[in-house]
């Protein structure tokens, strides 16, 4: 595989294992920060230039932001002075041992693609604006509906509630 | 190994670190981070087979993964938001601790 | 001499090696986009003071060199030479590459803004969707800033900036969406070639039709809170919390969030250039002989004018203020542009359009203006003098 897919993936796995085991909650989020910019560069690397974009738009911009957010409101700024990982960390880590061995292996016996990237055009955004608007308008308009469903969930959720004196 | 099985076990390892995470952390939010992580690992998935698979001018993976991106935000901020609901009644994050239906 | 730097950069790219050849023209439009924006750069920050000054009644800066144009020289060997100190408590690794994840994105922005004609670093086919993306990159800089140093009110600025930031966020690609609707590409070189022309005398610039200047009014409003300038500095406000999340900067740090900003200032203004006033064309026909980065250059130094005459001249506006603003008035205001917009691309040029979108955009403004005014109680001014 070429050089620059080894370094990005490196980085991405890198920042992802820092994000799951640090102790300081604001270390976590931006080393996940960092897991999203390298596999912005992924989705850049195979050709899929809207996704990336949209992936640093939303995801750095928005997601990571709420994220450190809500660490500052419920007062994950100092670090933990118990264990960070609960009792039965064993299982959980045995489990994801287990569905990481079960993917790899099927992976590794499966017919696998040995040629490099086709060569296939760009999609451009137009193209993918005329697929939305014609074949896909219907999850558009869902997805639409949620995000104002999840707006106005998300302000009711955590709007301080006023007790009636 | 091709090309398309590099991506694929990447995905497969970040898709095993959210797992961890999501299983073992504490803090509710991290086990957020958790999900998140799980998540852009199924849509890297999606965009290696859309891209090595056999019809990359149907766009199906890359709108498949433009809807999961814009659907994981909002259960982001709608997650968030019970956190923080949450904390301000029991006054921690530990998910060890939030143990009783009865409040 | 319109493709002088064109013809200049192919030159010196055909000595590279074939191989090597995509890797030197990168390099070469990388570092003349860093030349010639931080030379920008310390031209601004002298015609700032000085023009600040005007308005104030003093003069600027006027001991360095003749009319103190030696100031930003003498500015940037105190800040490389001031001793860079970090606080005790702070947490080291993210004070120091908050600045730097400050100052990459805004470069970054530059690379698909037209300078000229054929003058782009990167023509990229989601070049506006890459502005906005890195745009949002800048925002985790201002935390990292305020967090890392463990002070209350640098946290306390950061949270306030970020707050500012996001809320402006949404009108600002609101009103950049619109432009991209009537020209059907998020590519920056297609939407300077649909301003093209000219009809009788007067260019064909979006500037020019009224969801273009409601677009460009709310545009240039939203870029100010971007990029926390006054009136809508007080994140940073010097009289408030002293510099707010940088407040432990100091040094080469400091000057580099200082380089940030103004930098992070001209690639929105480039990018409003392009979207709305044309890009690099100039605007009468008989000026087209000038090379077109002139032009570019000249409206770029008639805005940063307006951004200070601006800062000069507004008092800042409280935080809440400045949310109800931004939600209140200026999302609204982005939405029906975005309808004036869609009413002006199908009906029949001529007075009808203008009558109607001018409507469209004019009446809800007067409305709004209105309905948000009323809950204001304004008594009678009560006048004391000390005894």
């Amino acid at each position: 595989m070429t050089v620059s897919f080894a370094i990005i993936a490196i980085i991405t796995i890198a920042s992802a294992i820092a994000a799951m085991t640090l102790r300081n909650l604001v270390h976590c989020a931006l080393a996940l920060v960092g897991a999203f910019a390298g596999l912005a560069a992924l989705y850049l690397q195979l050709d899929a230039q809207f996704v990336g974009f949209a992936q640093i738009l939303v995801y750095v911009g928005a997601v990571a932001i709420l994220i450190v957010f809500a660490i500052l409101l419920t007062g994950g700024s100092e670090p933990p002075n118990q264990p960070i990982f609960s009792a039965s960390w064993c299982i959980g880590g045995g489990v994801a041992l287990a569905v990481f061995g079960v993917v790899a292996w099927t992976i590794r016996s499966s017919h696998s693609i040995t040629h490099g990237l086709p060569a296939v055009t760009q999609p451009s955004v137009r193209q993918i604006g005329d697929q939305l608007m014609t074949k896909y308008i219907l999850p558009l308009e869902v997805v639409g509906l949620l995000l104002t469903a999840a707006l106005i969930g998300a302000v009711i959720i955590a709007m301080k509630e006023e007790k009636a004196k | 190994m091709g090309p398309l099985s590099a991506y694929l076990t990447v995905s497969a390892f970040l898709f095993a670190i959210g797992l961890v995470g999501a299983l073992t952390r504490r803090n509710a939010i991290l086990v957020l981070i958790g999900i998140e992580l799980m998540l852009n690992a199924a849509n890297l998935n999606f965009i290696a087979f859309w891209r090595f698979g056999a019809h990359p001018e149907a766009l199906a993976g890359l709108m498949f993964v433009i809807f999961s991106i814009a659907v994981a935000a909002a259960e982001a901020a709608v997650g968030l938001a019970l956190i923080i609901a949450i904390h301000r009644h029991y006054k921690t994050t530990d998910v060890t601790q939030i143990d009783s239906m009865r409040g | 001499m319109d493709q002088l730097f064109v013809n200049l950069k192919h030159w010196l790219v055909d000595f590279a090696p074939l191989g090597w050849q995509p890797l030197v023209s990168a390099l070469i439009s990388v570092a003349a986009i860093v030349g010639v924006f931080a030379t920008l750069f310390a031209i601004t920050t002298i015609l700032e003071r000085k023009g600040l000054g005007r308005i104030q009644n003093r003069y600027g800066p006027n001991r360095v060199g003749p009319f103190g144009v030696f100031q930003p020289v003498a500015d940037g060997l105190k800040a490389m030479t001031k001793e860079d100190i970090v606080p005790r408590a702070a947490d080291k690794v993210v004070h120091f590459i908050a600045p730097l994840v400050l100052v990459m994105p805004v470069f970054l922005a530059l690379a698909v803004v037209p300078v000229g004609r054929n003058m782009v670093a990167v023509d990229l086919d989601g070049g506006i969707l890459f502005f906005f993306a890195v745009g949002a990159a800048t925002e985790l800089s201002v935390f990292m800033a305020g967090w890392s140093s463990r002070n209350k009110y640098s946290l306390l600025g950061a949270m306030r900036a970020i707050a500012q930031m996001i809320s402006y966020e949404v009108p600002l690609i609101l009103s950049a969406v619109t432009v991209i609707m009537i020209v059907g590409s998020l590519s920056t070189t297609k939407i300077v070639d649909a301003q093209a022309g000219f009809s009788g005398w007067l260019p064909n610039w979006f500037v020019l039709t009224p969801w273009g200047l409601a677009g460009f009014i709310l545009f240039m409003i939203a870029a100010a809170a971007e990029s926390n300038r006054s009136p809508f500095d007080l994140p940073e406000g010097e009289s408030e919390i002293i510099a707010g999340y940088y407040i432990e900067y100091s040094g080469f740090k400091f000057a580099l969030f200082f380089l940030g900003e103004y930098i992070g200032l001209f690639a929105v203004s480039g990018l409003a250039i392009t979207l709305f006033l044309g890009g690099w064309r100039a605007p009468l026909p008989f000026l087209t002989w000038i090379p077109s980065y002139i032009w570019f250059f000249a409206k770029l130094f008639g805005l940063i004018a307006l951004f200070i005459w601006v800062r000069g001249t507004l008092p800042r506006l409280r935080m809440d203020q400045l949310m109800n603003f931004a939600w209140k008035f200026m999302l609204p205001m982005a939405l029906v542009n975005l309808l004036a917009a869609g009413v002006w691309h199908f009906m029949e040029p001529g007075f009808a359009r203008w009558a109607v979108c001018l409507l469209i955009v004019l009446g809800p403004y007067v409305m709004l203006g209105r309905s948000l005014s009323e809950h204001k109680q304004f008594g009678k001014r009560i006048y004391r003098y000390a005894e």
